[in-house]
C-alpha cells in the first residue's frame, strides 16, 4: 500500500523526449499540470461534461446511473492509451471494465497537461509512465469520497466499509451501495488530506489482458474517426498546396473547375488553392481541372545530394555542442570509425490528415483527431481571431499519429478555409498531399568512433550527430541552455554499456529556407539507436567476438538490460550455425525507460532481397498494465521501424518531395512480416514506455542481422539492395523498379473485378501542379 | 473539359441489401457514394489508387477496391460494406476472430482487413499461409498488425489458436 497525500507531486524518471519537456510552458500562459486531486477549473469542466452528480477530479465523472464516465487526457492513436488509461484509474476506483465509458477530453492544459510533458499533448511513450501516479491517485480519490458517503449515511466508520465493481459495502450491518447512489452525496464530502493506494499483489484490473474498449467498433466500421465526423450542410474540400516549401499561389484559372457538377467554391490561400464540393469526389475533380500557376518562391535549389553533401561538410567542419562528456578522453590505440546517414521521413498514417471546420461569427467548431487539442485552439484563435473560450475542439479518434498530428499546420488550413465560407468545410488531404506536405522527420549524418583496447572493447566512445532540431520550432524552451536539442542525442549520450570515457556532440544544420522538421515515431532513439547498436556490432565483429557475449562484457553494471538480453538469447536459440545467406541480428536498447532486445533471423536471397523471417523480442517495461497491448506495442512498432528501414526515405529534388503516394513511399505488407515473439520479464518497476521501444530497435536489429547473412554493412538507411546482391550478373536497377506482389495484386483486384480494364482511372499526377 | 452539360446519371445500386437511386456523375468511385452520399463511413479513404486497401467493399462476393471502381461499372451486382458484413456467417466469424485476437489498433485500415479476409474466407474455407499473405497484400497497415491479421484469419478458418485472447469486456450500459 501506498499512501499519497495532495501536496505530494510525482516526479517522472526517464529522459530524451519527456525529459525535455520539464520546463516547458505555453507562450507565457499560465498553466497548472493536471491533478487527481480537485483543481479549481473542476466545476466548469464538468458542467460542460452534463453535469455528473459526482466529478471530484477532471478525470471521473459518475452519473445517479449508467456507467461511469472517465475524460481520457492521452489521446487514442492505436497504442492503446484509451484503455491502459482507463484500466488504471478503474483499478484504483474499484469499477470493472464493463462498468465505464471513456471520453476524449476537451482543450484543457490545467486539467489535463499531465506531468511528463507538462502540456497536453500525446508523445514520447508518456501516458503511461507519466500518468501512473496521477491516474491512481484520480481513482482513489474518487473512491475514498464515495466511502466516506456511505459511512456518514450508515453512521459507520468508512475505515470499514470495503467496494467492489462500484458498490460499497459494509460488511457488519450487511448495508451495500452503488457508487450512483452515493454520487450526490460524495460530492459534498470534504476533500481527503490523503488517499491509499492498492497494494499492487491486490490489483484486479492491471496486469491482465483485457480486450480493448474501442475494438468492437473498429472491427464493425461503427468507431467515429475525425474523417468521419458530419455537420448539416457541410461541403467537402480537395486542397493542393505549392510544391515547394515557401512557394507562392500566383493564379487560379477556376473556369473548367466551375463546370463540373457538385463543385461549390474555390479558396485561395498564400500557399494554396482548395475547391469544395457537394462530395469529395466533385471537390477532388474540380480541383484537377483547375489551371494553377505557382511560384515556386526561393527554395527551388533544394536536393537531396545536395543536402547531404552540406550535412557531410557540416559534420566535419561545423561547430559542435558537447551534449555530454565523461571520463578521458585521450587514451590512444587502434580505432574504429563509421558515419551513419538516416533520410528524411514522412508518417503516413492511414487516416489522411483533415478536418471539419465550422466557422461561424460567434464561434468556431472543429471535429478532428489531434495529439495536441490545445495547439489547434490556438491556431483557431490566431486564424479566426475568436478568443479561446469561442473555440470549440472534438476530439476524434486517430486513424494513426505517429508525431505527424503532433502538428496543427493542417487543422490551421483547414480554419483557413472553412474561415472563407459560410457552410462547414470539411477538408481532407489527398494522400499525395500528406506525403508531400509532410513535416518529415529531419535527416541525420553522424560520425562515430571508438578507440579500442587490445581485447577489441571500447577504451574511447565518440559520437558527432548532425542534424536540424524538431524542439527548436516545435518546443524552443526544451532546448538547453547552450542551444543543445535533447532529442537529436536521445538514445546516444549514454547507451546502456560500460562507456566510461565517452563524448557525445551535436552540430546543428538547419534544414534550407526555414523547412520544419517534426517528431516521427520512436524520435531521437529511432534515429540514434540504429547507429549505435549497429555500431557495437561492428566493434564486436571487430573483436572477433559473438556480438551477444560482447553485449554482455559491457552490460555488467546494467542487470535490467542484461535480463533482456539473455531472455531473447534463450528464447531465439541465440548461437545457432546458420545456412549460408541467411543471418542473426541482435540489438539492445534501454528507451523511453523501458529495456528491449530483438533478435531476428533474416534471409537475404542472391539478388539482395531481405526476407525476415523470424524475431524475437524481449521487454522489460516495468510494472505491465495490460500484457496483451504490450505486445501489440511490440509487434507492431517493430514493423514501423522496420518499414522505414526498408523502405522509407523523402527525397527532394528542385525543392519539391519526389514521393507522392503508397506506390513510391512503400510501406511493409503482411507477406513481407516474419512471425514475432514478444516475451515480457515481469518486473515491480515502475512502468516504462512501450508506444516507440520496437520502432527505435527495430533498424540496427535488421541491419545486424544483414550484416550476418552477408557481410555487409548497412550504414546508411533505407537499405540500399544493390549492396546484398551476390550475384553481380542479376541486374539490379530491376529489382529496384519492380512494383511489390501486393501493389500489383491491389490494382489487379480493383480492376479485376470490375472487368472493365478502362474503368479504373489512371494513377494521379498528383494535386500539385 | 470545359463543357457545361450535365454528364449525371442516374444509378441504382443494391448495397447491403438496400437499394438506391443515385444522381451521381459515372465516373465517381464507389468509396465516395458510399461516405459523402450514403454516410456509410465505416468504408475508409487511404490512397485513391488501390494501394492501401483500405476502402475494400465486397461486389457480389469479390473484394475490390471502391477507391477505383467507378459508380458505373457496378450495375446490379450487390455491394456489401463493413457496416454489413456481420450478416454474413463468414464475415461474423472474421469480424469475432478480430476481436478474439485482439488485431486492431488505430483501427482505420480493420475495416478493409476485414473485408479482405472475409472475401478470403468465403473462397479459401482453409488458407495455406501463403494464400493468406496472397489475399492480404493488398491492405497496408501502418501500425503493423500483420501478425495478428494472420492469426486472426486462422482461427476464423479452424477455430483454434495457440495466440493468448485478451479477456472480454462487456459493453457498459449506457445511461437511458
Amino acid at each position: 500500500m501506498t499512501t499519497v497525500t495532495a501536496s505530494r507531486r510525482a516526479v517522472l524518471g526517464g529522459g530524451g523526449f519527456a525529459l525535455a519537456f520539464t520546463v516547458i510552458a505555453r507562450g507565457g500562459k499560465a498553466w497548472a499540470i493536471g491533478s487527481p486531486w480537485p483543481q479549481s477549473g473542476d466545476a466548469a469542466a464538468a458542467a460542460a461534461d452534463g453535469h455528473p452528480a459526482f466529478a471530484p477530479n477532471a478525470f471521473i465523472r459518475i452519473d445517479r446511473s449508467g456507467p461511469v464516465r472517465l475524460v481520457m487526457p492521452n489521446i487514442e492513436m492505436g497504442q492503446g492509451a484509451y484503455t491502459g488509461q482507463a484500466t488504471i484509474m478503474a483499478e484504483e476506483l474499484d469499477i470493472g471494465l464493463d462498468q465505464l465509458i471513456v471520453e476524449h477530453s476537451p482543450p484543457n492544459e490545467q486539467l489535463y497537461a499531465m506531468p511528463a510533458l507538462k502540456m497536453q499533448a500525446t508523445g514520447g511513450s508518456t501516458t503511461i509512465r507519466g500518468g501512473w501516479e496521477v491516474f491512481r491517485e484520480a481513482g482513489a480519490v474518487a473512491r475514498s469520497m464515495l466511502v466516506a458517503a456511505a459511512g456518514q449515511a450508515w453512521n459507520v466508520d468508512p475505515a470499514t466499509c470495503t467496494t467492489d465493481r462500484g458498490v460499497v459495502h459494509h460488511a457488519a450491518s450487511g448495508r451495500s451501495s452503488t457508487y450512483g447512489a452515493l454520487a450526490q452525496a460524495a460530492g459534498r464530502q470534504p476533500v481527503p488530506h490523503h488517499v491509499t493506494l492498492k497494494d499492487p499483489k491486490d490489483f484486479k484490473l492491471i496486469g491482465k489482458s483485457w480486450r480493448r474498449l474501442d475494438t468492437a467498433a473498429k472491427v464493425d466500421g461503427s468507431m467515429a474517426f475525425g474523417i468521419d465526423a458530419r455537420a448539416p450542410g457541410m461541403m467537402i474540400a480537395a486542397v493542393a498546396t505549392c510544391p515547394v516549401y515557401g512557394g507562392r499561389l500566383k493564379s487560379v484559372d477556376e473556369s473548367a473547375a466551375r463546370a463540373i457538377p457538385g463543385v461549390k467554391d474555390v479558396i485561395r490561400l498564400a500557399d494554396t488553392v482548395a475547391v469544395t464540393g457537394t462530395h469529395y469526389w466533385a471537390a477532388k475533380s474540380g480541383l484537377e481541372a483547375l489551371d494553377i500557376a505557382w511560384d515556386l518562391g526561393a527554395n527551388t535549389d533544394l536536393s537531396s545530394d545536395g543536402l547531404a553533401k552540406a550535412m557531410g561538410e557540416a559534420s566535419k567542419n561545423g561547430s559542435a555542442i558537447v551534449a555530454r562528456e565523461v571520463g578521458d578522453l585521450s587514451h590512444g590505440g587502434k580505432t574504429i570509425e563509421a558515419i551513419y546517414q538516416m533520410p528524411a521521413l514522412a508518417h503516413a498514417p492511414m487516416e489522411p490528415l483533415n478536418a471539419l471546420v465550422h466557422v461561424r461569427p460567434d464561434a468556431c467548431e472543429i471535429w478532428l483527431g489531434t495529439q495536441v487539442p490545445t495547439r489547434v485552439v490556438d491556431a483557431a484563435v490566431k486564424v479566426t481571431g475568436l478568443p479561446a473560450d469561442k473555440i470549440i475542439v472534438h476530439n476524434q479518434y486517430l486513424g494513426g499519429g505517429f508525431g505527424r498530428r503532433l502538428e496543427a499546420d493542417s487543422a490551421e488550413q483547414a480554419i483557413a478555409l472553412a474561415k472563407q465560407v459560410p457552410y462547414p468545410l470539411k477538408m481532407i488531404w489527398s494522400r499525395e498531399q500528406d506525403i508531400r506536405h509532410d513535416i518529415p522527420r529531419p535527416p541525420y549524418y553522424d560520425r562515430i568512433s571508438a578507440v579500442v583496447d587490445g581485447d577489441g572493447y571500447p577504451l574511447v566512445w565518440r559520437d558527432r550527430v548532425t542534424s536540424d532540431s524538431v524542439g527548436r520550432r516545435w518546443a524552443p524552451v526544451t532546448l538547453r541552455k547552450d542551444g543543445l536539442d535533447p532529442d537529436t542525442v536521445e538514445g546516444a549520450e549514454e547507451p546502456p554499456y560500460d562507456l566510461p570515457n565517452l563524448k557525445v556532440e551535436w552540430v546543428r544544420h538547419d534544414m534550407p529556407g526555414g523547412r520544419p522538421v517534426g517528431w516521427w515515431r520512436g524520435v531521437g532513439p529511432t534515429h540514434n539507436l540504429f547507429k549505435v547498436e549497429s555500431f557495437i556490432d561492428e566493434l564486436a565483429h571487430a573483436a572477433g567476438k559473438n556480438p551477444v557475449a560482447y553485449r554482455r562484457a559491457l552490460l555488467k553494471k546494467n542487470p535490467r538490460a542484461l535480463g533482456v538480453l539473455n531472455l531473447a538469447a534463450e528464447k531465439f536459440g541465440w548461437g545457432r550455425p546458420c545456412p549460408n545467406r541467411i543471418g542473426h541480428g541482435v540489438a539492445l536498447a534501454a528507451p523511453f525507460g523501458s529495456f528491449i532486445c530483438v533478435m531476428l533471423e533474416t534471409e537475404v536471397t542472391a539478388a539482395g532481397e531481405i526476407r525476415m523471417r523470424r524475431a524475437v523480442a524481449a521487454v522489460d517495461c516495468g510494472i505491465v498494465v495490460n500484457p496483451n497491448t504490450v505486445e501489440a506495442q511490440v509487434q507492431g512498432g517493430l514493423v514501423f521501424g522496420w518499414t522505414g528501414a526498408l523502405y522509407s526515405q523523402l527525397t527532394y529534388e528542385n525543392g519539391a518531395i519526389q514521393q507522392s503516394n503508397f506506390n513510391d513511399y512503400r510501406m511493409m505488407r503482411i507477406n513481407e512480416t516474419p512471425a514475432i515473439e514478444v516475451h515480457v520479464v515481469p518486473s515491480a518497476e515502475h512502468p516504462g514506455g512501450i508506444g516507440e521501444v520496437g520502432t527505435a530497435i527495430a533498424a540496427p536489429a535488421l541491419g545486424n542481422a544483414v550484416f550476418a547473412a552477408t557481410g555487409v554493412r548497412i550504414r546508411k538507411l533505407p537499405i540500399d539492395r544493390a549492396l546484398l546482391i551476390a550475384d553481380k550478373s542479376v541486374d539490379n536497377t530491376a529489382l529496384a523498379s519492380v512494383a511489390p506482389l501486393a501493389v500489383i495484386a491491389g490494382a489487379a483486384l480493383a480492376v479485376g473485378a470490375v472487368g472493365v480494364a478502362t474503368a479504373a482511372r489512371p494513377a494521379p499526377s498528383g494535386d500539385d501542379r | 473539359m470545359g463543357g457545361v452539360f450535365d454528364e449525371r446519371a442516374m444509378f441504382q445500386l443494391n448495397i447491403n441489401g438496400e437499394s438506391s437511386t443515385l444522381d451521381v456523375p459515372p465516373d465517381m468511385p464507389l468509396l465516395w457514394v458510399l461516405r459523402d452520399v450514403l454516410a456509410l463511413t465505416g468504408t475508409k479513404f487511404g490512397c485513391g489508387i488501390a494501394q492501401c486497401g483500405a476502402c475494400t467493399v465486397h461486389l457480389a462476393g469479390q473484394a475490390v477496391r471502391s477507391c477505383v471502381l467507378p459508380v458505373s461499372a457496378i450495375g446490379g451486382r450487390p455491394v456489401t460494406t463493413i457496416e454489413a458484413v456481420g450478416q454474413t456467417a463468414t464475415g461474423k466469424k472474421v469480424q469475432q476472430a478480430w476481436l478474439d485476437i485482439e488485431v486492431v489498433q488505430c483501427g482505420y485500415c480493420q475495416s478493409g482487413q476485414v473485408m479482405a479476409a472475409a472475401a478470403l474466407l468465403a473462397h479459401t474455407p482453409s488458407p495455406t499461409d501463403a494464400q493468406i499473405d496472397a489475399a492480404m497484400s493488398g491492405n497496408i497497415c501502418r501500425c503493423g498488425t500483420y501478425v495478428r491479421i494472420r492469426e486472426a484469419i486462422k482461427l476464423a478458418a479452424t477455430g483454434q489458436t495457440t495466440a493468448e485472447k485478451p479477456l472480454p469486456v462487456a459493453a457498459p450500459q449506457v445511461a437511458a
